[in-house]
């Protein structure tokens, strides 16, 4: 293992690759450890396999070898029902392109987002509207997707990922679809999450954002190429 | 916090509301083309309810009918001779056939050759307008259970004088609506006061086109032989075969295979046999509908997994497992192919209503057809769902959210 100080592991990976069909290697032995609390950029040429990586962390893929563990979890050994467990409780996504639902209001998309925890629909709206509270939306509960801006349905989606308070944050691009200015406010909304606790891995194309992250690594076809805090 | 090892990792289970308000999703958000995937359904079930509830109220109204008139009235007519002319029963033939002892009651009427009914005696004698002029005993009306419309029945008295009663038909042939002292009609040249007018005659529609007069007038005016040519006679329920069997050798000793005998009410139950026939194809066709309506909602939900992988990929992002992405579309097939059920027991129980009140017959929808239509509803939206149900839940998470 790398290194024992510090906080406990939040995320272990463990010479992890990922072969696609066609001989594509898109990971070619990954091994990292992030911390709870961390914030981390990862960065990369396009196809270096940056996504890859995250939908691994995240557990939205199975590795094709290697070892994955999150919140001290093996990822190989769980069954699907038991990873599905993990990703409600553990781990919040956000996408470059929001994925919100078109025709249900900003509270219901939040609201949505921690149905598969098993609250009631009552407590659910209620911790939805306190998370578009907190990403500065609480005057916009009742507008639909094609009613809000890019960063106003980004922050929506960042609501959605946090309103079950998951230790851990992952975002792909979250900032792609978005002029800087707006950019800038959601990535604001990631610093203020990590430093209330969670642990927060963002993939991102802008050098400016990249350079203001504490922990930057860097992907070159399927490797590490460099870890710098 | 308690730590990895401890934490059984169990995914939750959603509450009924919340599985069918996911399963939903689907049809709030393309409401027309659920609505439309629905109406097959609609179709099949609604064809299907209203064909065996038009037949069940149709069989309940003859159910009924034959309470009323009974199934034990037999006729005994005059057949034919080996030498195919028409045969004759004895005079006798009313008085011994009232010896069967299990014959309650027994009565008969006489056709008077050639004694056409007309309206004037200006019209010509070859227009008949299918018309039969009888002679008729008293106990006419009792025995084959038929009902005056308008007048009266024919009496010791009046069967003396030159008064009728028309059948249904043979009145309206006539152009008569209804008995009067100065309705006459034309029989044999002689004038005939119309006395009475029948209902249509359920069990003995042959009465409908005649013109019945009384027996001994028929004798004096019009030359009738006094032979009867059809007897009626109800027999005692329980023995209505036996009765049966010996009627034509009682009606007639000398020539038992000269004699048709008949059990009208089996008229009757023929008819409903035939409907049922058609009752059947119909159903057969109502069947069709529905499965074309079950392809239709299979193929909306494979075309909903397909538009709404993006979803299914952001669903399991947030933690939902294979079974509940399963779970979501088969409750949405479901609810689906529900809907159109529901609408279309409605529709099928509207049109049963609208058609039996058309044919004044008391509605009857078995709830065994609502039970047995929804039932099939919910095979269909279960068949129809499973496949899309099973791909989607075999999407792989990443995939999903690459789609567009
Ligand atoms: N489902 C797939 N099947 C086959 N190859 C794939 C699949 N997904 C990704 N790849 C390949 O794997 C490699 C890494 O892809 P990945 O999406 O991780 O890149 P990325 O670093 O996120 O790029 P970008 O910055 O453009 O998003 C690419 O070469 C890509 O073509
Ligand atoms: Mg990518």
């Amino acid at each position: 293992m790398i290194g024992s100080r510090g906080p406990e592991p939040m995320i272990e990976l463990d010479d992890v690759r990922k072969d696609y069909a066609g001989g594509v290697q898109a990971l070619a032995g990954v091994s990292v450890l992030i911390r709870r609390g961390e914030l981390v950029g990862i960065v990369g040429p396009s196809g270096s396999g940056k996504s890859t990586m995250l939908h691994a962390l995240g557990t939205l893929d199975r590795p094709t070898s290697g070892t994955v563990r999150v919140a001290g979890h093996e990822v190989g050994r769980l069954s699907d029902a038991r990873l599905s467990a993990l990703r409600s409780r553990y781990v919040g996504f956000v996408f470059q392109h929001f994925h919100l639902a078109a025709g249900r209001s900003a509270v219901d998309n939040v609201a949505d987002g921690l149905l598969y925890t098993g609250q009631r629909i009552g407590e659910r709206r209620r911790r939805a509207a306190l998370a578009l509270e907190r990403v500065g939306l609480g005057h916009r509960m009742r507008h639909r997707p094609h009613e809000l801006s890019g960063g106003e349905k980004q922050r929506v989606a960042i609501a959605r990922a946090t309103a079950g308070d998951p230790p851990l944050l992952l975002a792909d691009e979250p900032t792609g679809a978005l002029d800087s200015a707006a950019g800038a406010g959601v990535m604001a909304l990631l610093r203020g999450l990590n430093r209330d606790g969670t642990t927060v891995v963002v993939i991102t194309h802008d050098h400016d954002i990249a350079d203001s992250l504490p922990r930057r690594i860097r992907l070159r076809d399927g490797r590490i190429v460099d870890d710098e805090r | 916090m308690s730590g990895p090892t401890r934490d059984r990792l169990r995914p939750a289970r959603l509450a009924v509301p919340d599985v069918l308000r996911t399963g939903a999703v689907g049809l709030r958000t393309r409401p027309v083309r659920a609505l439309l995937s629905a109406l097959g359904i609609a179709i099949g079930i609604s064809a299907m309810v209203a064909v065996v509830g038009i037949s069940s109220s149709s069989r309940a109204d003859l159910d009924a009918q034959l309470e009323t008139l009974g199934t034990n009235l037999l006729t005994a007519e005059n057949g034919s001779t080996m030498f195919g002319d028409e045969a004759s029963m004895p005079l006798a033939a009313e008085a011994m056939v009232d010896r069967i002892a299990p014959v309650d009651e027994v009565t008969a009427v006489g056709r008077i050759p050639d004694a056409g009914v007309y309206r004037t005696s200006k019209i010509p004698v070859a227009e008949t307008n299918g018309l039969v002029t009888y002679a008729a005993r008293a106990g006419l009306l009792d025995a084959t259970g038929t009902e005056v419309a308008s007048g009266t029945w024919l009496n010791d008295a009046t069967a003396h004088y030159p008064a009728v009663v028309l059948g249904s038909l043979a009145a309206e042939r006539l152009g008569i609506g209804s008995a009067g002292p100065d309705t006459q009609v034309v029989i044999d040249g002689r004038r005939f006061t119309v006395i009475g007018v029948l209902e249509p005659a359920e069990l003995t529609p042959e009465l409908d086109s005649a013109a019945l007069v009384g027996w001994p007038v028929a004798r004096d005016e019009l030359g009738f032989d006094g032979h009867p040519t059809t007897l009626y006679a109800r027999a005692d329920e329980d023995h209505v075969e036996a009765v049966q069997s010996v009627l034509a050798a009682t009606a007639n000793p000398e020539a038992p295979n000269e004699v048709d005998v008949a059990q009208p009410s089996d008229a009757l139950e023929a008819q409903q046999a035939a409907d049922q026939a058609l009752t059947s194809l119909l159903l057969g066709v109502g069947a069709v509908a529905l499965l074309v309506g079950g392809i239709g909602v299979a193929n909306t939900m494979v075309i909903s997994v397909l538009e709404r992988r993006a979803e299914i990929g952001l669903r399991r992002s947030l933690g939902a497992t294979r079974g509940q992405v399963r779970t979501q579309f088969l409750t949405e097939s479901l609810l689906l192919s529900l809907l159109g059920g529901v609408a279309g027991a409605a529709i099928g129980a509207t049109v049963t209503l609208g058609y039996a009140t058309t044919q004044s017959w008391e509605t009857v929808v078995p709830a065994w057809t609502v039970l047995a239509g929804l039932g099939a509803t919910v095979a269909i939206g279960g068949l129809a769902g499973l496949y899309p149900a099973i791909r989607a839940s075999r999407l792989s998470p990443t995939e999903a959210l690459a789609a567009p």
